[in-house]
């Protein structure tokens, strides 16, 4: 029997298929499922840096809705106590004046996409009725009490008493506060897994360096099928990863009794955002996994594909900051940024998937992500063949510094 | 078969190879070389280190892209495109470690497009026909150099190529395994196929070889059968004389020299015959005298040396 020729696909299977049962039996497989216990350490000290970004970034407001002269009374004694009481005093929205004869229902305004509010302050001044989550209530409370006792012309001798009507569900605000964590938590992973994973394939590459097939392997097939056929392989076996650690995972949450619903559910819902995250994760993952095969097949030796890890490292956890920064600014110039900059795109897109509901934008994100990493091969095929194999054992070919390769004309 | 203008039958090429030129950052390594190997030739590449071999070598196989020049290989434009039907053993030999012999076989024929399956029954035939069967469950790093380096070659051949390409594949064997590898490469030829093999060893190239190119500076000087190579310069006359001086010293060429206590010049190209009378008249006292071909060594020294020199011409001219 003759040997036939190869499609791209095929010679990529053929390579792919030998990584993954190389890379399933090996003892890196046993770390990399090991993995997760590094991001618990990481979720542990950056959920400090996460809360208060998130506290930060569209802090709650209180919306006020009473008659027109108590509530330019309230405006003017907010006004009056904002400098002194900082940020405790929170924000205060003029809602739309309650005329006499007219009722103002605090759960529609609650309810309003549109307005970013922790809580309504009805009534007057001298009876004051806050609405809002228990949470809000109780902490404004106080603050609210002097503004009223301020609007009222009592200053500090006689703070109203303040009724507090606490509403059932989530407000408007914990509702988005809440799929803001979503976003973070699923950013947070699709990072640790890319991160993870690219380190594989760089250390995949490093061992193709260091036993010489790299060149049996040009010779044979395209090199465009050799990085195909690594990156998914590596995409392979972290599904396999991710397969244990999910049964894991919700083993341990049914024995524990806990249950998705105790989070807030993503604007996409879960099965879509579950798919998005899955999705987003394998274009992440083959956005940075071909840069790093590009710029570490352009290395010549095992050390210098060593010393490009650590500015890949860098670059990674700029992708990230920068998805996560975007996240909390929706609709502005800095998140499409994001979304346009391919190695941010999956990112911020996750963290877009748990926020808004339209799809469109997803499909759109990923035909650019899936150019973006067909691109990024073909370059990378392109420099390996034009800069790696320049000479043999005895060749004459000046030697160029790793920098001076890497960003030399091509 | 092809057939030129007048009609008479070509052998088919299996390798055409056209002005090809590489350049790395400035530096020429690969100079505008020619070359014709013929289907089922063993085809030497003949060059010291550094001269541009693995370079040419590299382009015909497509693992690097000529900056000018054609190439063809098997017909195909595009080596990867008749990938199936060549095999190559790299300089820098590799395997994966971890690997089995027999599944490294396997793996490498798989790269040339042959089913995994047969690739392990094929690659198992193979390591019991050549005397590895104890090794074919053993993984590589379980190998010492010089099997691994058989198993390599054996999966560089395992999908039964039209073209097979060795990149110095003499350095780190034995004289033994020289001796199998040179029997291996005329059995292949025997069957058909075409070997290009590179070396820097030109006993090797004269003992095997029916064409071969010279390279050196990246340019080749010659490219053509071996016995045209060595008719590039002329026979070697080796002679011995009782007398050591006499009237018929003036017969001889303006190259003579001697050695010890023998003259040696080139033939000639009045032929020996007025030498002959020369010595005879002038009673020299003929004790010995010899007329040799001239080696594939003589040959390679005198072209590769007259190339380089023509390169240094060329460069001063240059400057100028």
């Amino acid at each position: 029997m003759r040997s036939g020729r190869l499609s791209t696909l095929q010679a990529a299977f053929v390579i792919a298929r030998r990584d993954f049962v190389a890379i399933l039996f090996s003892r890196s497989f046993l770390f990399f499922l090991l993995g997760p216990l590094f991001p618990v350490f990481v979720g542990v000290l950056a959920g400090g840096i996460g809360a208060k970004v998130q506290t930060s970034v569209q802090p709650p407001e209180l919306g006020i809705a009473m008659s027109p002269a108590d509530m330019q009374a309230m405006s003017w004694a907010y006004d009056k106590l904002e400098a002194r009481l900082g940020k405790d005093v929170p924000k205060l929205v003029m809602l739309t004046p309650v005329l006499p004869g007219q009722a103002h229902d605090p759960r529609t305004s609650l309810g309003n996409r549109r307005l970013n509010l922790g809580a309504v302050l009805t009534g007057s001044p001298s009876a004051p009725v806050l609405t809002g989550s228990n949470e809000q209530i109780n902490r404004w409370q106080g603050p609210v009490s002097l503004i009223a006792a301020e609007a009222k012309g009592l200053g500090q001798r006689d703070y109203p008493a303040v009724t507090l009507a606490a509403v059932g569900g989530k407000t408007q605000l914990d509702h988005a506060r809440g799929q803001m964590i979503t976003a973070q938590s699923a950013q947070l992973l699709l990072f640790l897994l890319t991160m993870m994973l690219a380190g594989m394939v760089l250390s995949n590459l490093v061992e193709e360096k260091g036993n010489k097939i790299i060149e049996v392997l040009a010779a044979a097939i395209p090199m465009d099928a050799v990085f195909l056929g690594k990156l998914f392989a590596m995409l392979a076996v972290s599904m396999v990863g991710i397969t244990v650690w999910g049964v894991t995972g919700v083993s341990i949450a049914l024995v524990a009794g806990r249950s998705l619903s105790e989070l807030t559910s993503p604007a996409v819902g879960w099965p879509l955002f579950f798919a998005f995250g899955v999705i987003y994760f394998a274009m992440g993952y083959l956005l940075l996994g071909s840069l790093f095969l590009a710029i570490g097949s352009l290395a010549t030796t095992v050390r210098e594909v060593q010393t490009l890890s650590m500015p890949v490292t860098f670059l990674q956890l700029f992708v990230f900051f920068f998805a996560s920064f975007a996240m909390a600014l929706p609709g502005t110039a800095i998140e499409y940024g994001a979304i346009a900059f391919p190695l941010s795109s999956p990112f911020a897109m996750l963290a877009r998937a748990a926020q808004d509901p339209a799809l469109w934008p997803h499909a759109l994100a990923l035909a650019w992500q899936a150019l973006c990493v067909g691109l990024i091969i073909k370059g990378g095929a392109t420099l390996f063949r034009k800069r790696v194999m320049q000479s043999g054992s005895g060749g004459h070919a000046p030697r160029r510094s790793l920098l001076r390769r890497v960003f030399s004309r091509v | 078969m092809r057939s030129n203008a007048g009609g008479v039958a070509e052998t088919p090429l299996a390798i055409e190879a056209r002005g090809i030129v590489k350049r790395f950052d400035g530096f020429t390594a690969v100079d505008g070389v020619d070359l014709t190997v013929p289907e089922g030739a063993i085809y030497g590449i003949l060059g010291p280190n550094g001269a541009g071999k693995t370079t040419t070598l590299r382009m015909l196989l497509g693992i690097i892209d000529p900056d000018a020049g054609i190439r063809r290989v098997l017909g195909h434009d595009r080596p990867h495109e008749i990938s199936h039907a060549i095999g190559y053993l790299p300089e820098e030999r590799g395997l994966y470690p971890a690997m089995k012999a027999y599944e490294a076989i396997a793996f490498l024929g798989a790269l040339r497009g042959l089913p995994l399956a047969e690739g392990r029954r094929r690659g198992k035939e193979l390591l019991e026909e050549h005397g590895l069967g104890y090794a074919i469950d053993r993984q590589i790093r379980q190998l010492s150099k010089g099997m691994a380096q058989q198993v390599q070659l054996l999966g560089t051949l395992v999908h039964e190529p039209r073209l097979v390409v060795f990149d110095e594949p003499f350095s780190g064997l034995d004289a033994i395994n020289q001796g199998k590898l040179e029997k291996m490469i005329r059995r292949l030829a025997a069957n058909g196929t075409t070997v290009i093999f590179s070396t820097h060893v030109i006993a090797h190239a004269e003992r095997l070889c029916d064409e071969v190119a010279i390279i050196a500076g990246g340019k080749v000087p010659f490219a053509g059968p071996v016995n045209v190579a060595r008719d590039r310069i002329p026979p070697q006359v080796r002679l011995e004389t009782r007398e050591r001086e006499g009237r018929w010293r003036a017969a001889f060429p303006a190259d003579a020299r001697l050695e010890g206590s023998f003259w040696h010049f080139s033939l000639p190209e009045t032929g020996i015959e007025p030498l002959l009378r020369a010595l005879i008249e002038g009673e020299a006292g003929i004790l010995s005298l010899s007329i040799e071909r001239a080696g594939l060594h003589d040959a390679f020294v005198a072209i590769a040396g007259e190339a380089a020199a023509k390169a240094l011409e060329l460069e001063k001219e240059e400057q100028r």
